[in-house]
């Protein structure tokens, strides 16, 4: 009896810290839209500020709280919403997600970076070791305080919603944001405010949890799981449920400590996995969100063009090929974990780019993919590739079924759950059985894995492994544009744009739903069994949540409709970032929050950095001289490092080289021609007429085209008197508007236009022509 | 037996009754309007009947079966298709494909065989989108995009098809082409459901005309008998109304 109070006292003062961070959490998300992945990181971030006032200055107490709380948290919210937040709105919450999480692993890297990793720090509970004699038990003061704080904090959020002023407006703002903004409600000061007490709010909670805890950036980080699990009590809205999630999660913790029995291997992940397992259960009883519309999103990916999908998968081989013969053995270990990774981020490209789905556990299938591969691979049979592939394809269906019908934040949550509850608990379990089946997992510690034989070649040297998983990411990045062209791919896309539509036109979204999730998880699969080749053994800390995440990150970064996303998430965490760690030691210091702070400028530019590098280099891409010649040149760059004339430093600089000067030739090239023929376009462009005057000054082109669209329509020519009337930039726009528009309307399908398929600027031209000569 | 009946259908949102005991039918090879002043309730009963939303009280009947309790896509393919006020295009598509798309849905739980890319073509040559067919959706103007949605809302052969303010975002000669091709879409045997705030196309196109008011329903008839409908007027233009002081 005693125990059981004393793990009640236990499990509510749980309860009480995911209620104050979790309250936060769902202020933040129902006032502003943004889901804050890195809410727990701001605690985390609290906790070592506070650390370092009290602890390590000697501060007293109530001024170390003070400054946190009430001065740095507020302060830190601010500039979060004024600087990255305000500038998400209209983008999909991939996007959004991948900020706060970009956030969540640039804060981990700063707080690396100031409070140097390894070291002790010790942190005291309120006074320490205190205690008041309740009676039947005793509660320690830091439990008091904990739990008197979460009933201020609950007290002080209704009086703030319900209230004042500024509340009201808040939850206006959360029923209906427009109409909050036609009656006066200030939705910027709002957000302010919203990030401002949020930010104290994850405050409080670290610094009340990080004493139970040891002061370490990615376990106090992760905490935000546990709160997540309380926020889905109350659907990400409610407080009042919010809370009783809290206490329901803080008592099973608190009871699982006092009871389950410690010293069996199978459950002693169990503990640290429960709130995720919670997370997921309540998940799965969820009602049915509402269907996504009106999804004006920012983010465009244009379908792959077969040519350039054919120079991607070249390209990746030639690299493939390049690095095996210039780099020693240790280098082509390193750079070699590039392509599977680069895999792992594919299977996000259907998932994600296509599908507007967010999974945050293809590390965790990559996982899955390695150990089938260990233990079934046959002593490196293809088979066992084969095998990788499907299992992990059907282990994402398992998951997937339970949650078919969510989507957006709420499938993010679920797969973050899969992923906590893999590497917390499945993944360090021994061997079991399930009836016949032998289960055998990464063994307690690592596993080995052989590598693939086909036909009696094995792969059995890094270089060939290399080259193996090079050409696996082309193969694989050509089925992934192969679906982007199939029917299944519009209806993918189709499904991103608006479920509605889709259901209303007579699909059943959960089908589609679950066969992306499970291609995706093939691949992912895939990707984890090549990784795991190339390593040789495996251990589950590979393929964990929070090492899963930058490459999620950078995957959408990059540009998630796009094979060219998922290589730039390969070659940008597994090959630039370690090559120019290895340059200088202060850029090793940078990126330990560069990835973070990439992710950070997609609000700009929601679409990725790929769409802008691939309009960089267009004009080279058509370019049939200097492509070749640039070819040609590298090839050389190429021989003479083969020679020895340099080193590998001399010969990366030169290929870099070669391509910005070819790139820049291409681009000065193409230039004159590409004004001509705007300038074409412009002057034959009917659409374009209408903002003659206004964009554009009015020139005897447009004459000559009006003219010969009246014409065309039987209406008589209009008459100017004079030459210098065709120069005049006060000719009546409206008279041209609408006289072209009612020609566009009268005769909108032309037959000259039918048949071409080009951008508007020469179908419009088509249109004209063809009725001038009709 | 009409082909669409919507039965005494209730909803309110959060204490806010949005309709209340709305009837309509819908005969096939007709054209019904559904007018109403903003906010009558008209997008909220079209987000009733495909599922969208689900009523608190009232039937939803698809040649007399009721399908009140199936899901949207079962609906959708016992022959409902609708067009949104706010569009729903496929922002990532080229109109040809936002069709596309359709016929694929359509074929795929229909298991017809035929030509899809042929059929694709017809249905953008009948809406009049043959000569944009590959821009992408979001380049077109809002008349257009209208256009994409019906051509979209036809691909699933739709026996009832529910138009939410098609003409909006056209000019007049596009609307007068428009018209004709409702008539058409209805004389081919669909029962088509049209709400619009152009009163001269409902006028000449309708066959019968329902308005709806605060959630009522306030006036059902022919064209020529709701245009002088008191009720309808009063809810149009307002009346003045002696308030008897007790």
């Amino acid at each position: 009896m005693d125990k059981f109070l004393v793990f009640t006292i236990v499990g509510l003062s749980l309860a009480a810290i995911y209620a104050v961070i979790s309250s936060g959490l769902v202020l933040t998300y129902t006032t502003t839209g943004i889901f804050n992945f890195a809410h727990g990181a701001i605690g985390m971030l609290a906790a070592f500020a506070y650390w370092q006032l009290r602890f390590d200055w000697g501060w007293p107490a109530p001024i170390a709280l003070a400054v946190v709380l009430l001065l740095l948290a507020p302060a830190f919210g601010l500039v979060l919403e004024r600087v990255i937040m305000r500038g998400l709105q209209g983008t999909s919450e991939a996007t959004k997600l991948v900020v706060s999480i970009s956030l969540l692993v640039a804060m981990i890297g700063l707080a690396n970076l100031i409070w140097t990793p390894g070291e002790s720090r010790p942190m005291d509970t309120f006074f320490k070791g205190q205690k008041v004699d309740l009676g039947i038990t005793t509660i320690t003061y830091h439990q008091a305080i904990t739990i008197v704080t979460a009933i201020v904090v609950a007290v002080g959020l209704r009086f703030l919603l319900y209230r004042t002023r500024i509340g009201v407006s808040m939850r206006a703002n959360v029923d209906d944001r427009n109409l909050a903004l036609l009656n006066g409600a200030r939705p910027d000061r709002i957000g302010l405010l919203s990030w401002a007490i949020g930010s104290s709010l994850a405050a409080i909670g670290g610094i009340l949890i990080a004493p139970a805890l040891t002061l370490d950036p990615g376990s106090l980080s992760l905490l935000i799981v546990n709160a997540y699990a309380a926020a889905i009590f109350g659907r990400l809205r409610s407080l009042p449920l919010t809370f009783v999630g809290a206490i329901v999660l803080g008592l099973t913790e608190g009871y699982l400590a006092a009871y389950l029995p410690g010293e069996n291997q199978y459950l002693a992940g169990f503990r640290p996995a429960a709130a995720a397992i919670v997370l997921f259960l309540v998940l799965l009883v969820m009602p049915n969100p509402r269907l996504r519309t009106r999804s004006q999103l920012r983010e465009f990916f244009p379908a792959p063009s077969p040519s350039g999908m054919a120079m991607v998968a070249v390209a990746v081989v030639l690299a493939g090929v390049v690095m095996v013969t210039t780099l020693d053995t240790t280098s082509i270990i390193s750079y070699g974990q590039m392509f599977p990774l680069a895999i792992v981020a594919l299977s996000l490209v259907p998932l994600v780019g296509y599908a507007g789905q967010i999974s945050l556990a293809q590390l965790s299938f990559a996982g899955v993919g390695a150990i089938v591969v260990a233990h079934h691979g046959g002593g490196g049979s293809p088979l066992g590739l084969a095998l990788a592939v499907v299992v992990t394809a059907l282990v994402g269906g398992l998951v997937a079924l339970p949650v078919r019908r969510l989507s957006g934040i709420y499938l993010a949550l679920a797969t973050a759950a899969f992923a906590v509850a893999l590497d917390r608990w499945v993944f360090n379990l021994p061997d079991f059985d399930i009836g016949p089946l032998h289960i055998s997992l990464f063994q307690l510690g690592s596993t080995e894995i052989a590598p693939l034989k086909v036909f009696g070649y094995a792969f059995d040297t890094p270089s060939r492994l290399l080259m193996l998983s090079a050409v696996a990411f082309s193969l694989t990045a050509l089925v992934v544009a192969g679906v982007r062209w199939s029917g299944f791919g519009r209806q993918l896309v189709a499904m991103r744009d608006s479920e509605a539509a889709c259901a209303t036109l007579g699909l059943n979204l959960v089908w589609p739903r679950l066969a992306v999730f499970m291609l995706s998880a093939g691949i992912a699969g895939l990707g984890g069994a090549l990784y795991g080749m190339q390593l040789g053994s495996v251990s589950p800390e590979r393929f964990n949540l929070v090492s899963g995440l930058p490459l999620f990150m950078l995957v959408v970064v990059g540009g998630a409709g796009l094979v060219g996303g998922a290589l730039f998430a390969g070659i940008g965490l597994y090959g630039i970032i370690p090559l120019t760690s290895a340059l200088f030691s202060f850029v090793a210091k940078i990126n330990a929050v560069s990835p973070g702070l990439t992710g950070v400028g997609l609000g700009r530019n929601p679409s990725g950095v790929i769409p802008l590098v691939q309009e960089g280099v267009r004009p080279l891409r058509r370019d049939r001289v200097v492509l070749p010649a640039m070819a040609v040149a590298m090839v050389a760059v190429y021989a003479l490092r083969q020679a020895d004339a340099y080193g590998n430093w001399p010969f990366v600089a030169l290929l870099l080289l070669v391509f910005v000067v070819a790139n820049a030739v291409a681009g000065a090239r193409a230039r004159p021609g590409a004004a001509e023929r705007r300038a074409a376009a412009a002057a034959t462009s009917v659409g374009d007429l209408d903002w003659v005057g206004i964009t554009s000054p009015w020139t005897s082109g447009h004459l000559a085209q009006l003219e010969s669209a009246f014409a065309a329509d039987g209406l008589p020519p209009m008459t100017v008197p004079g030459r210098s009337r065709a120069h005049d930039p006060s000719l009546p726009y409206g008279l041209a508007g609408t006289q072209i528009r009612e020609w566009r309307g009268h005769e909108a399908t032309p037959t000259a236009v039918a048949t071409t398929n080009g951008h508007s600027a020469e179908s419009s031209e088509e249109v004209v022509h063809g009725h001038a000569r009709g | 037996m009409a082909t669409l009946e919507v039965d005494d259908v209730s909803i309110a949102f959060g204490g806010h009754t949005v309709l209340a005991g709305a009837s309509l039918q819908a005969e096939a090879g007709q054209i019904t309007g559904l007018i109403g002043p903003n906010g009558a309730g008209k997008t909220t009963l079209f987000n009733i009947i495909t599922g969208l939303l689900h009523p608190s009280t009232g039937r939803i009947r698809i040649d007399g079966q009721d399908v009140t309790e199936l899901s949207l896509h079962k609906r959708a393919r016992s022959g409902l298709a609708r067009t949104f006020q706010q569009l729903e295009l496929f922002a990532m598509l080229t109109v040809r494909e936002n069709v596309r798309v359709a016929i694929d849905i359509r074929r795929r739980w229909s298991h017809e065989r035929g030509n899809a890319a042929a059929l694709t073509d017809a249905i953008l040559e009948r809406v009049g989108l043959a000569g944009v067919a590959d821009e992408r959706v979001t380049s077109l103007p809002t008349g257009q995009g209208r256009l994409v949605e019906l051509g979209r809302a036809l691909a699933s052969q739709p026996k009832i098809l529910l138009l939410d303010e098609p003409a909006s975002g056209q000019d007049d000669i596009e609307t007068e082409r428009f018209g004709h091709l409702l008539q058409e879409l209805a004389a081919d045997g669909a029962a088509v459901v049209l709400v619009e705030h152009d009163m001269a196309l409902v006028m000449e196109v309708c066959h019968q005309v329902h308005v709806l008011d605060l959630g009522h329903m306030i006036a059902t008839g022919p064209p020529a008998e709701v245009q002088v409908d008191p009720h309808v007027l009063d809810a149009y233009l307002g009346t003045s109304r002696t308030v008897a002081v007790p």
